[in-house]
């Protein structure tokens, strides 16, 4: 694919997981955006940084985990995660309770992000 | 880029999370419920005061008038579906909700 | 200027809906091209035609099925998120259709504008 094609394709995930099907469906369409070489990169803000909140067990409530899927989206080259530093803090979590490596940013950052995006699709 | 809102900011953080994000210059439009935002005198008025100081601020008419919202905060336009086209026709979009 | 569209709520239960047809046949008006809607999560149950709403009532999947039909427009469901909700090619109306991510991945690159609506 040419270079002038290649589009910046920024998703937004804001649900925390289980409680509604946005995220998972959410990292569904990350998975196959990753097939088409796009620069693709995904934020998490407000609830969505749960979505990746390590010691998920989604075993009594009957509805599969996906939590570790988003390790997985390394191996999709999908490298380009960054979390809001805000959110991450007012929920008095840690990069060390995530279950993948980010990049926490700052509010400023992430709207500069936002700003050089093709497409923003939040979930 | 322009952002739209479509949550009343009674009921969700859509509106205060979006702004964090606002680079100034970029457009913000209400949407469906988020028009409730810059209806005048309420408790967000002064932030609306605030990004319009930034950012220019829109709010789509049809829905305003489908909730009843004649007065709204100085320096908010008001655009119909067309002005909403037009928008988008100068900025990428981004959808917050 | 060609616009794409991703509608991410059912019928009725959001104004999403109804926001984005208005904004389509705005886009339309205005001598835009809406390359696609593409129906994604809940979104994907606004093209069934066993949708029978009351007769004062707008009929959102027929809506949708005279846009594409008098426009051009494709309106598109994904099909993961059609098979989770029953979603099906026998009950669809005229004009749609489901197909994969991968398309909405080309409607995404080959647009000039994304424009989402959701809830």
């Amino acid at each position: 694919m040419e270079n002038e094609n290649v589009k910046k394709i920024m998703h937004v995930l804001r649900h925390a997981p289980h409680g509604t099907i946005y995220t998972y469906e959410g990292l569904e369409m990350i998975l196959i955006m990753a097939a088409y070489e796009q620069d693709l990169s995904v934020v998490f803000i407000g609830d969505g940084v749960y979505a990746l909140k390590k010691g998920q067990d989604t075993s009594g409530i009957g509805i599969k985990g996906f939590s570790k899927t988003f390790m997985a989206l390394d191996g999709y080259d999908v490298e380009k995660l960054y979390v809001d530093r805000v959110s991450l803090e007012e929920r008095g979590l840690t990069e060390d309770d995530l279950v993948v490596d980010v990049e926490v940013l700052d509010a400023e950052e992430t709207g500069r992000l936002m700003k050089e995006q093709d497409v923003i699709i939040h979930h | 880029m322009l952002h739209t809102i479509n949550k009343s900011p009674f009921e969700t953080t859509t509106f205060e999370t979006c702004i964090r994000f606002l680079v100034p210059g970029d457009p913000v439009l209400f949407i469906e419920d988020g028009v409730y935002a810059v209806q005048s005198g309420n408790k967000f008025s002064p932030t609306i005061e605030r990004v319009l100081k930034t950012n220019p601020v829109f709010a789509l008419r049809p829905d305003l008038d489908a909730r009843g919202i004649g007065d709204i905060a100085d320096g908010v336009e008001s655009v119909d579906y067309e002005g909403f086209v037009g928008l988008v026709e100068e900025h990428q979009v981004n959808s917050w909700f | 200027m060609k616009i794409g569209i991703l509608l991410k709520e059912g019928p009725y239960n959001h104004q999403a809906s109804d926001t984005a047809f208005k904004f389509a046949e705005a886009a339309i008006k205005k001598g835009h091209t809406v390359d696609a809607v593409f129906l994604y999560n809940d979104g994907v149950t606004n093209v069934t035609k066993l949708m029978d709403p009351p007769q004062d009532d707008r009929n959102i999947a027929a809506r949708w099925s005279e846009l594409s039909q008098k426009h051009g427009v494709e309106i598109l469901a994904c099909i993961a998120a059609s098979k989770r909700r029953g979603i099906s090619d026998d009950v669809l109306v005229e004009g749609s259709a489901i197909t994969g991510l991968g398309t909405l991945t080309d409607i995404a690159i080959r647009n000039d504008r994304l424009v989402t609506f959701g809830d």
